[in-house]
């Protein structure tokens, strides 16, 4: 059985080193509170399961981060979201993807994975699935915020230089290199790119793990774009072993199964939570920038990336709890 | 004509003489270590399902043509020295355009009818990669996956965006209808009886009276897919296919999805058939080259691993090459329409476990 539950929250990695010390103590506050809500779920003994779902749901409902309201937006102006949760004991999962008008895109994952007989939906047959399972839907307006409507300006600028896949890709590095920001991930400037999917992590006291990932995708992503946060393996994975959600550039994070990955060594090179963590954010990632979260199914809880900063935060049972983003 | 021969004939022609003694021990002692390239090799599916053994001739021999016809096209690309990832890409062409099988024409149908195709391509050294669902009108979904990996800087589009992607690329486009067979209308209306999601493979149910031949008919199809190594030790893999008859609108299954139905890095190139949520939750192809990497295990004792032990019975099948020119291609399904070839002559064509 297990020994003590263990929690972990994040909201994405890649941080401007700019934000603001107002903005960096308002995310502070939400995962702190994020943490909090799930503490008490874990004490009063809800599921893994059911507390990645519930903290996930309130990351979404927070504007703050980028998914559910508060969404990146695609390069048409409007919202795609997706989302993936995955369930240790049996390695059950359900995922969603171009959800646009359903306020809490892992609770229709995790219908998916419950009331479906498969583990993926996308797109309009997703959002029939939702209207048929009587979830909570609200117009895609509700999902956009004035701050990402400025952002997708500030990108569709910089990506006209810098992203336009038909450039040939050899001319990409140099006009990255034009941009003022130092750091560029998913080739847009820092302060635009703002990754910031959110996700969380759970073994509760009988040492059943749990993971959820959730993001409204790339910042001027091209409609009908599917990144990590839906995949399993790549974003969101969860065994008997460990549970595990990632974030950053999604494309780097699929080429290298990252969160399956974590639970590989585990499980094939008998590696320990901490040092898994590690080695797949040292030796995966090749030249990619990504960060995760996870816990084991003896209670410890870890964290890694390889990005100036990730949105974090994690408890144990013993009485650990920490919050950081540098 | 193939011959499929006995396994013992079979480990003959794999220790079948091709270089001379001195050149073979030396290969060998690299060989061990992983460091050589020991030629080619290529591997195709049509899908693993439930084929019973009494499936009429009439049946099985245009879908052993074509896997025939395919390998042929795959091998001799091979040897016109084609990068794997061209040779996979053009090997799933062949078989999307072939209606036997469930992939590009001749695709299983939604819950309405309708067609909804999705593919994946994956390139091991770079371990570049792209992925395609929910199409409708592009011809051949294993090359939009590719172009989406080439000419985007995403991996993976879906629905309408990438219906717009098609159109922008200019690759071919046609009418849905060109994708739906009789066939798969009449495979549709039975699982709509059946009142289940069938799996693409599987017997439909029978009614009782089973009323005609054809309710028996193309039910043994699934996904299609290709892996190939060249004598460079380059790998790559490619898996097609219009999913489940009767599923969802909006349903992906695991082929598009890196790590579960499809997966190329520098030691294998794997591709996964069966029920997509088993494949999905158990990342099969990714575990083939996991379980090599992490724990030193053999192609064949990897993908035999996640066929025996990590997926349950009748639900899987996956054909992997490895670098040094190595192919396996486990099922725990009745049977698995498959072939391959090697460089040092091993020929391979086969639906059942034993022929």
């Amino acid at each position: 059985m297990g020994r003590g539950w263990a929690i972990a929250v994040h909201g994405g990695a890649g941080v401007d080193p700019n934000l603001p010390l107002h903005r960096q103590e308002e995310a502070k506050q939400l995962l702190t509170r994020c943490l909090n809500i799930g503490i008490a779920a874990l004490r009063s003994s809800l599921p893994a399961i059911d507390v990645v779902e519930l903290v996930v749901r309130e990351l979404e409902s927070d504007p703050l981060f980028n998914s559910g309201r508060g969404s990146a937006l695609t390069e048409k102006g409007t919202v795609e979201m997706e989302a993936s949760i995955m369930d240790g004991s049996g390695r059950r999962c359900g995922a969603v993807s171009g959800v646009t008008t359903v306020k809490n895109p892992i609770s229709l994952a995790r219908l998916v994975m419950d009331k479906s007989p498969h583990s993926y939906l996308a797109f309009s047959g997703a959002e029939e699935f939702a209207k048929q399972q009587g979830v909570e839907m609200v117009n895609n307006d509700y999902f956009i915020t004035q701050d990402n409507v400025g952002m997708l300006k500030l990108a569709k600028e910089a990506n006209t230089i810098l992203f336009d896949y038909r450039i040939p890709s050899t001319g990409m590095e140099s006009c990255a290199a034009a941009v003022e920001s130092p750091i560029v991930m998913n080739g847009l400037p820092i302060s635009i790119y703002a990754p910031e999917t959110v996700g969380c992590v759970v073994v509760d006291g009988q040492g059943r793990c749990a993971a959820a990932t959730s993001t409204g995708g790339l910042m001027n992503k091209m409609s009908g774009r599917i990144g990590d946060s839906p995949l399993i393996g790549a974003g969101t994975y969860a065994c008997d072993l460990c549970g595990v959600s990632c974030t950053g550039e999604g494309e780097a994070i699929i080429r290298s199964t990252l969160a399956r990955d974590v639970a590989a060594v585990m499980e094939y090179k008998e590696l320990g939570l901490q040092e898994a963590v590690d080695f797949v954010i040292n030796k995966r990632l090749d030249q990619g920038l990504a960060g995760l979260i996870a816990v084991s199914n003896n209670g410890e809880v870890a964290y890694g990336f390889n990005t100036n900063g990730m949105f974090r935060g994690c408890a144990s049972e013993n009485g650990f709890m920490e919050v950081g983003i540098w | 004509m193939v011959a499929f021969p006995s396994n013992k004939e079979k480990k003959k022609q794999k220790s079948r003489v091709t270089i001379t003694q001195h050149t073979e021990k030396t290969f060998y002692i690299l060989r061990i270590y992983g460091w050589a390239a020991m030629g080619w090799a290529i591997a195709l599916h049509g899908g693993a399902g439930d084929i019973q053994k009494s499936l009429p001739p009439e049946r099985r021999e245009p879908r052993e043509a074509a896997l025939r016809h395919c390998l042929e096209i795959g091998v001799a690309a091979l040897k016109a020295h084609k990068s794997p990832l061209d040779v996979v890409e053009l090997v799933v062409r062949e078989l999307e355009n072939h209606p036997h099988y469930n992939a590009g024409r001749g695709s299983v149908l939604t819950t309405h009818g309708t067609v909804e195709m999705e593919a994946c391509i994956m390139d091991g050294k770079s371990k570049q990669c792209g992925a395609v669902s929910g199409l409708k009108t592009v011809v051949n979904p294993i090359s939009l996956a590719r172009l989406v990996m080439e000419k985007t800087p995403h991996i993976y589009l879906g629905f309408d965006g990438a219906e717009a992607f098609a159109r922008e690329q200019g690759v071919e486009t046609i009418d849905s209808s060109h994708f739906i067979t009789p066939e798969n209308i009449e495979r549709l209306k039975q699982a709509r009886e059946a009142n289940r999601v069938q799996i693409d493979f599987t017997q439909p149910l029978p009614k009782v009276p089973q009323e005609t031949p054809t309710s028996s008919g193309d039910s043994q199809i699934g996904t299609v897919g290709c892996v190939a190594v060249d004598n460079q030790g380059n790998l790559a893999a490619a898996t097609s296919t219009g999913g489940l008859v009767n599923k969802m609108v909006g349903r992906i299954g695991d082929t598009p999805v890196v790590g579960a139905g499809t997966y190329a890095n520098h030691l294998c190139a794997v591709s996964a058939t069966g029920k997509g949520e088993a494949i999905i939750r158990a990342t099969v192809a990714r575990d083939v080259a996991a379980l090599m990497e992490y724990k030193g295990l053999s192609l064949e004792d990897a993908a035999a691993h996640l066929i025996h032990e990590s997926t349950s019975p009748g639900t899987a099948g996956l054909i992997a090459v490895s670098a040094t020119g190595e192919v396996t291609m486990p099922f725990n399904t009745t049977g698995m329409f498959r072939a391959c070839a090697t460089e040092d002559g091993h020929n391979e064509i086969a639906i059942c476990p034993f022929y």
